[in-house]
């Protein structure tokens, strides 16, 4: 091409109004400097306080159920049942495993309708899928209470107290949360791998399994798991159903014993070594709670490291 | 338009002129993929219109046009793509003497008949190397280990992949630079063994370097495989493909059409509409 460019003199510049523009624009940005970082000093400091009085109550709680909590704890907590008041060596072991066995089956309800709920939503766009994602929206607002009260009149009121249909109840309150957040999981996949995918000829089910569910596992346990936190310290919808039971029970079909209602009842009683089992048992939850946390967290960490 | 299109025009006339006069008898060879006066609407929107030519079994036939003149949309119409996205294809799609979109067609089968690579390398990022090049043979159903190792070792090695990744099949596919997932995504859509390779625009996401490796594999593959090429580039067209099948939009109401149809150097010497001659020598972009 023309090596005369190389040689040619530089272009002769802009404008007269465009440089008298530039020398404008160019004094601004000088003379506001101060005051612009002035306030950008001042928004940091606001956000700061902000952050700060956001941690307060957080680091105020759990220190404080600690405090409480950890002075209750004792082997006999984790493996005797409640003895009345007065009576010493009492502990939460049904509650325990009442809160697991509760939670553990309401997740096996609900993670398969939300998988499936979530798929419909991705795969399906119109005024039903729009209907169902509504009322999944609204249904994550709804008082747990009203869910615990929906259980009871559709399950108790027509058998009796039960694990099974407290695990209803907070299948119903995990649902709208996991449907919601699988799909989040399942639309980060690209279409040009769902495209990629029926392209070698496979069926959209095959698509589904192998590329779209195998690649959102990290997101969906994580929302799985996040929907199961939530539910482990729900105690209204337990209060009509459960009910709490003093006896260590592994029967679905009778009342059971779980976390929240020992820290409900015990910690509204007046005696002073029941208090002192609500606090421990506040603490087993909330460190429940936390673990379940950090297992989604790593689990969801380790898959999304081995797909790179 | 400009000095430097027209420049770049009357380079591709050259190139293809050096090559020797264009053969006639291209056109007379059987047909694999046969499209018939193809429309596709989107809702309301028509995309193209009045389309028909065939894809020359074992010849590369390149898709060539201005952006928005519809050859990746009639591209996606032969392996059915369309049905996901919601685009009407009326007219006729026969490959061989199957129609296309007839009642008694299976997409799943036509599909992995007709194989696909597209814009971007889009290897699934959860499989290995290895996994993802037989993705579509588990896919169908192949679960024979020695199969899927043969398939595996004859598709990477036909897209120019397999020295280089030999040792290294259980690695994550997504390790691989972005010409070499390229391959890797040929490699896979051969591996279904299909009679017609799809490639929508494959090296426009890839250097200077990828993308004439790329090149070499295709006119290899033509031997084998029908292949259907869209593409921006001229130049590419004239080096990868003896057929060539030009789109414009409609001036007046923005339709894309097929406006030719022929040998590539017949195309690029001599177009018999004066719209193609317009195109080629840069006066429309």
């Amino acid at each position: 091409m023309s090596t005369d460019l190389l040689e040619a003199p530089a272009p002769s510049g802009k404008d007269p109004v465009a440089a008298e523009r530039r020398q404008l624009i160019q004094a601004a940005a000088r003379g506001t400097l101060k005051r612009r970082r002035t306030v950008a000093l001042g928004i940091r400091i606001l956000f700061g306080t902000c952050m700060i009085l956001t941690l307060v109550p957080l680091v105020a709680l759990v220190g404080y159920v600690s405090k409480r909590g950890v002075g209750a704890l004792s082997v006999a907590f984790f493996t005797h049942t409640p003895t009345p008041e007065g009576i010493p060596g009492g502990g939460i072991s049904n509650a325990i495993v009442g809160s697991l066995l509760i939670n553990g089956l309401a997740l096996v309800i609900a993670m398969p309708i939300g998988l499936l709920v979530a798929l419909f939503l991705i795969e399906r766009r119109g005024p039903v899928a729009n209907v169902i994602r509504f009322g999944a929206d609204v249904l994550t607002g709804i008082p747990s209470i009203l869910i615990g009260l929906f259980a009871y009149a559709i399950i108790v009121a027509h058998t009796h107290f039960s694990a099974y249909s407290a695990s209803v109840a907070l299948a119903v309150l995990m649902l709208p949360i996991m449907i919601r957040g699988d799909e989040e999981a399942m639309r980060t996949i690209p279409n040009e791998l769902w495209e990629a995918g029926l392209a070698l000829g496979a069926r959209q089910s095959r698509v589904v399994r192998s590329v779209v569910v195998r690649g959102a596992i990290p997101g969906l346990v994580t929302a799985n798991l996040l929907a199961l936190a939530r539910a482990v310290g729900e105690t209204a919808p337990l209060l009509f159903t459960a009910i709490g039971s003093q006896l260590f029970s592994l029967s679905f079909n009778q009342p059971m014993n779980a976390i929240p209602i020992v820290i409900y009842q015990d910690g509204t009683t007046a005696f002073k070594d029941l208090q002192s089992d609500a606090w421990g048992a506040a603490f087993v939850l909330m460190a429940g709670v936390l673990v379940l946390s950090i297992i989604g967290r790593t689990f969801a960490a380790r898959l999304t490291r081995k797909s790179r | 338009m400009t000095d430097t299109t027209s420049a770049v025009a009357a380079r591709i006339q050259q190139e293809v002129l050096a090559q020797g006069p264009g053969s006639v008898d291209l056109l007379d060879a059987p047909a694999a993929v046969t499209l018939t006066d193809v429309a596709i609407d989107f809702g309301p929107v028509h995309a193209v219109r009045r389309v028909t030519f065939p894809l020359a079994a074992n010849r590369v036939t390149a898709l060539v046009g201005p952006s928005g003149c519809g050859k990746t949309t009639v591209l996606r119409a032969i392996n059915r793509m369309h049905d996901r996205s919601g685009g009407k294809v009326s007219g006729s799609i026969r490959l061989g003497d199957q129609e296309i979109y007839g009642r008694d067609a299976q997409p799943e089968l036509i599909r992995s008949r007709i194989g696909m690579v597209f814009q971007r390398p889009n290897p699934f990022p959860t499989m290995s190397i290895i996994d993802n090049v037989t993705s579509g043979l588990r896919f169908n159903g192949i679960r024979n280990k020695k199969v899927l190792a043969e398939a595996a070792e004859s598709a990477l090695s036909a897209a120019a992949l397999w020295e280089t990744v030999k040792d290294r099949l259980d690695q994550p596919a997504v390790r691989l630079s972005g010409g070499q997932q390229q391959r890797l995504c040929i490699a896979r859509a051969l591996a279904v063994e299909p009679e017609v390779l799809l490639m929508d625009e494959p090296c426009s996401a890839l250097d200077p370097i990828s993308t004439s490796a790329i090149e070499e594999t295709i006119v290899e593959l033509a031997s084998e495989v029908t292949i259907a090429l869209v593409t921006h580039n001229m130049f590419q067209a004239t080096r990868c493909a003896d057929l060539t099948a030009v789109f414009l939009l409609d001036d007046t109401d923005h339709i894309g059409e097929l406006v030719e149809y022929g040998a590539t150097q017949q195309i690029f010497s001599a177009p018999s509409d004066p719209r193609t001659e317009q195109y080629v020598t840069g006066q429309v972009s």
